[in-house]
């Protein structure tokens, strides 16, 4: 009987349940012994220039080993994002001018934790404030310059073409709007964390909270200017990362630094306040969306102006409007598309990667459009969405966004979740709610979304080996931290070779033992790394095959494997004699590595339905419920899989209805705890109800799609949606996210006011 | 998230905490559940030099009936006044309003006392304490003295209490069968509120209106003189001067007062 498919219990778990996990900060790995603190010392003004600062009573606080600024560091300012312009480098301690609140300025060592923040408190820095700069248009400006050298606080034009006035000349109807993805903050329960220690050999072993330990390693030993072999990069258990733990992080280097430069080994674990500042955030773009059509309700024109906050020093995030621009028309078959992005420079948090990255701030805006041109028009939006997506008979696609959608069925999708919801039921309650006048209405949201997976690295490794007592091992470039690689891919090997689960271990996140790897981003795992273990269990069964040939005196073509046994043996002669995998490994060893190569992207997809309770009298929103299909091709592990679609449903919600980082005009921010911060528990959340289906991939063998940002991507726009909906009879056409209960009552008193 | 350090003591009894708050003055503060003090310690925003912890003091955990009143300690954690048996018949508000504070473990950790003594506007048992009536008893070397609710906040996160003393009791009226609500506005379910309202035999108690817990008198007086339930609610914000951050504007909040004291007359009305 086949594995695949099937609900096998988290290997990791008994662990994570019992002991507990073993994270960067709780190493007590004999390496880091004797090791001093590192506590660093924030800015808490967003724009400042330095005019001195003084150290010396600091390094007289007890147990201080040493306390050092930026003039102390032998080390060249990193460019954090290679496209950004060269001025815009991140200092490692800043010395002349500080950026955004939360910058690190001194670095204090001391021998035990508690003293570091006494004596950092020691360290007098004179601010001379500079007005911040926080909104993106008065960035664009370029009147209040973050990095004058640089002349602009533009770090990046996607399109610099003008738009054609024309575009939009044959459409009947034409709606735009100005509408704002919030900025939000992935508020990994495990803060930021490092350990450096440099050996006798020279090399250093580095262990930090990543998403990917070749990624991390190459930039860390880039920025220290040694060769990559010279570190040594492990992963210890990874307490979720959600894109914000996509790259090493300057303090990484910093800690390495100064381990070699104190000859000690360097820990260092950031508090929540200063993860809440110092980590990168996500999204933040400010779209202006325009949309074109015929009052029949086919659209003809779609066009995206973007402008993203990439921060006080460019990182990921400049890069992200280009899957932005690139999955501009969604799921739609749209005669005409444009976009263009400007990516800024302000005095706040950088930005990068967060949940989607980029593909849900498309999706949001083109379903946004699709609202309003329905509501425009007078039509029902799932109506709409099923007359303009791509007919399946298209696929391979290729879109206006220049991109090639591999497979699916989008109206089939919105069919699925339609049904499920009982949609036209769904109509009737809203209809008798607004009749009786009701305090509470409901909304009901629908959306269609195509997604990237896979879309950075397109090959992953994997090395598999069978030992002589029946157990195998397996080495991934993938960085689990919460999606259960460890069961996913001993299913796949369990798969081909018989071997069972509880016999495999699955081991990553160490750059000595794999030393090539893209990590854990983008969705890309299963169809990249799972796909890399399913070939390495076929090319060590190649392996077996030839070597058990000779075992058995017979040919190669002949042998097959017994998966009920572990065991090669002879097709169609049963009681012959057999090979065990255990015993061809007790005479050599049993071994494979290879590398997965998909060559390109997939395309998941999927529709939303979502249905909300809105109290007019305060605003208060309740999801009441989603129905959730989310297409990701063949379903490996349906427990693995609902568990990521549940999170992203989650997290899509949060973003719809809660979340938001907020700077005050000065750049201070408001939302530095988890007491301001509104990302929801499941209080807030209602059970979520899965549809399933399932649209196989022609780029890999097994037809796996990525699913770990999907929920997102398709929940967030479902529930803002149906927000609007159900105060649609007051003539409201649109609120931004988060939809909270102040922002949702400003609406309904402004709108009953022009009504009025 | 490392406080500034400092000195420890846990006296035995309440003479012994009353004594060290004597001798130490401002320099000393009070601890029973930390659940409100030490995060303010973790982000530095107070850094006392004296911790004196009462949270093992049985003496100031009690429920029991006093006469026309109920005489709570001090020290009676917010989980035992959500579980009183006693409670629920005599006072049945104020278990309905110490189920929402927080979550599981803070109702486990955090005291009536301290929660009244800590003087957060956007606290819940405040502004219920308050539409009870209560009185809030104090001691010193110099001796007890009893101060009605009403006069015991007089502002943001202060209060009557002179640095030498210590809640040792609440003495609530029993209000036993008279009507009463909770209406509890937040975000999140383990939020602050952004604003709160407590119900109970015709006084209103607002949370987060204001620099401190407030009645709405305006509101009282209405239904006093047999206005509607609307009527009355109306005027809930009157003279209330309520805050603004990320959660809400002082518009906002006046109107959430006027819906939510609404809307929590017409449960105690059906009770």
């Amino acid at each position: 009987m086949s594995i695949m498919g099937t609900r096998v219990v988290r290997v990791e778990d008994p662990v994570f349940l019992t002991r507990g996990a073993t994270y960067t900060d709780d190493l007590t790995d004999e390496r880091l012994t004797g090791a001093l603190h590192l506590t660093l010392v924030r800015s808490p003004i967003a724009h400042a220039t330095i005019t001195s600062i003084d150290v010396e009573a600091a390094r007289e606080a007890p147990g201080v080993v040493a306390v050092l600024t930026g003039a102390d560091i032998d080390l060249e300012a990193p460019l954090l994002f290679a496209g950004a312009p060269k001025q815009m480098v991140r200092p490692w301690l800043a010395t002349e001018r500080v950026r955004f609140v939360g910058e690190p300025v001194a670095a204090v060592l001391t021998e035990e934790r508690y003293q570091g923040p006494d004596a950092a408190e020691l360290v007098d820095v004179d601010y001379e404030p500079l007005p911040a700069v926080v909104d993106v248009r008065e960035a664009l400006k370029d009147e209040n310059l973050l990095f004058p050298d640089a002349g602009t606080n533009t770090c990046s034009v996607y399109n610099k073409e003008d738009p054609d006035p024309d575009f939009f000349a044959d459409c009947e109807v034409v709606v735009t709007r100005e509408i704002i993805n919030q900025r939000v903050a992935a508020a990994s329960l495990e803060t930021r964390a490092a350990s450096a220690a440099w050996g006798d050999d020279g090399r250093c072993t580095l262990f930090v909270s990543n998403q990917n330990a070749q990624g991390a390693r190459d930039e860390v030993a880039g920025w220290l200017g040694v060769d990559a072999s010279q570190i040594h990069v492990i992963l210890p258990d990874v307490g979720g990362g959600f894109g914000a733990k996509i790259g090493a992080d300057p303090e990484f280097a910093l800690v390495a630094w100064l381990a070699r430069h104190t000859g000690r080994p360097v820990r260092w674990s950031e508090s929540r306040s200063e993860n809440m500042t110092g980590m990168v955030q996500g999204r933040d773009q400010r779209q202006t969306i325009t949309i074109g059509g015929s009052r029949d309700g086919r659209v003809k024109a779609y066009r995206l102006d973007v402008i993203a906050d990439a921060g006080a020093y460019p990182r990921l995030g400049v890069f992200l409007p280009v899957f932005t621009r690139m999955m501009a028309p969604g799921t739609y078959d749209i005669e005409k598309v444009d976009s263009r992005a400007t990516v800024v420079v302000t005095n706040t948090t950088s930005t990068a990667a967060y949940r989607g990255a980029g593909r849900p701030e498309a999706t949001s805006a083109i379903e946004r459009a699709m609202d309003l041109f329905a509501a425009e028009i007078g039509m029902d939006p799932a109506e709409i969405r099923k007359i303009n997506v791509v007919a399946p008979e298209k696929f391979p696609f290729t879109t206006k966004g220049g991109v090639e959608y591999d497979s699916g069925e989008y109206a089939k999708a919105i069919d699925l979740a339609l049904e499920a919801s009982d949609y036209a039921t769904l109509r009737e309650v809203q209809k008798a709610r607004r009749e009786r006048g009701d305090a509470k209405q409901i909304g009901i949201g629908v959306s269609s979304y195509v997604e990237i997976t896979g879309g950075g690295a397109f090959a992953e490794n994997a090395s598999l080996e069978v030992h002589a007592d029946g157990t195998a091992l397996v080495w991934t470039g993938t960085s689990p931290h919460g999606q259960g690689h460890a069961t996913a891919w001993a299913m796949l090997a369990s798969e081909q070779l018989g071997i069972p689960v509880d016999k495999i271990t699955v081991r990553h996140g160490d750059t000595d033992h794999v030393p090539r790897g893209g990590g854990t981003m983008g969705s890309r795992s299963l169809q990249t790394g799972g796909v890399a273990v399913h070939q390495a269990s076929l090319e060590l069964i190649d392996l077996a095959k030839a070597r058990a040939a000779e075992i058995l005196e017979a040919s190669v073509e002949d042998l097959e494997v017994d998966t009920a046994n572990a065991a090669i043996v002879v097709r169609g002669a049963p009681g012959s004699p057999t090979v065990s995998f255990a015993q061809l490994a007790e005479r050599e060893e049993l071994k494979v590595q290879t590398v997965f190569d998909g060559k390109k992207a997939t395309f998941p997809f999927g529709s939303h339905v979502a249905v909300v309770e809105v109290d007019t009298e305060t605003g208060k929103v309740t999801v009441e419920r989603i129905w959730a299909v989310d297409d990701a091709g063949p379903v490996l592990n349906p427990l693995l899989c609902e568990g990521q679609r549940h999170g992203g449903i989650a997290q899509g919600i949060a973003q719809a209805l809660l979340e938001e980082v907020v700077f005050d005009p000065d750049g201070q921010p408001l939302t530095a705890t988890f007491a301001d911060y509104g990302f929801p528990s499941a209080a807030e959340l209602p059970s979520f109800d899965l549809v399933t289906m399932e649209t196989p991939t022609p780029i890999n063998p097994l037809g796996f799609k990525g699913i770990g940002e999907a929920g997102t991507i398709g929940s967030a726009p479902a529930v803002q949606s149906a927000v609007v909906d159900a105060l649609s009879h007051l003539g409201i056409r649109h609120i931004d996210m988060p939809t909270t209960p102040l922002r949702v009552w400003e609406a309904i008193q402004d709108a009953v006011k022009e009504d009025g | 998230m490392i406080p500034v350090g400092f000195d420890y003591a846990r006296p035995d009894s309440v003479d012994g905490a009353l004594a060290l708050l004597a001798e130490h003055g401002e320099d000393a503060t009070v601890m029973a559940g930390g659940h409100s003090l030490l995060p303010v310690m973790k982000l530095r925003l107070a850094a006392p030099e004296l911790i004196v912890d009462i949270g093992r003091l049985r003496e100031l955990n009690y429920i029991r009936v006093d006469g026309d009143e109920v005489a709570i300690g001090a020290g009676t954690r917010h989980h035992d006044v959500e579980t009183s048996e006693l409670l629920a018949t005599e006072v049945p508000l104020l278990p309905a309003v110490a189920r929402t504070v927080g979550d599981p473990q803070v109702r486990h950790r955090g005291t009536l006392g301290g929660s009244l003594a800590h003087g957060d506007p956007a606290s819940d048992l405040p502004a219920a304490v308050l539409a009870l009536d209560a009185t809030i008893v104090l001691r010193s070397p110099r001796g007890e003295r009893s101060v009605p609710a009403t006069e015991f906040w007089t502002g943001v996160f202060t209060t009557a209490k002179e640095p030498d003393e210590l809640i040792v009791e609440i003495r609530v009226p029993r209000t036993g069968t008279a009507g009463w609500a909770y209406e509890k506005f937040t975000r999140r379910a383990n939020d602050w509120a952004i604003v709160a309202v407590a119900v109970v035999d015709g006084r209103v108690g607002l949370v987060n209106m204001g620099s401190t817990p407030l009645r709405a008198s305006a509101t009282e007086a209405a239904l006093a003189e047999g206005k509607s339930i609307a009527d009355a609610a109306a005027l809930a914000d009157e003279g209330t001067e309520p805050p603004t951050d990320t959660a809400g504007t002082p518009d906002y909040r006046r109107n959430l007062a006027r819906v939510l004291t609404r809307r929590a007359l017409e449960t105690a009305a059906g009770r």
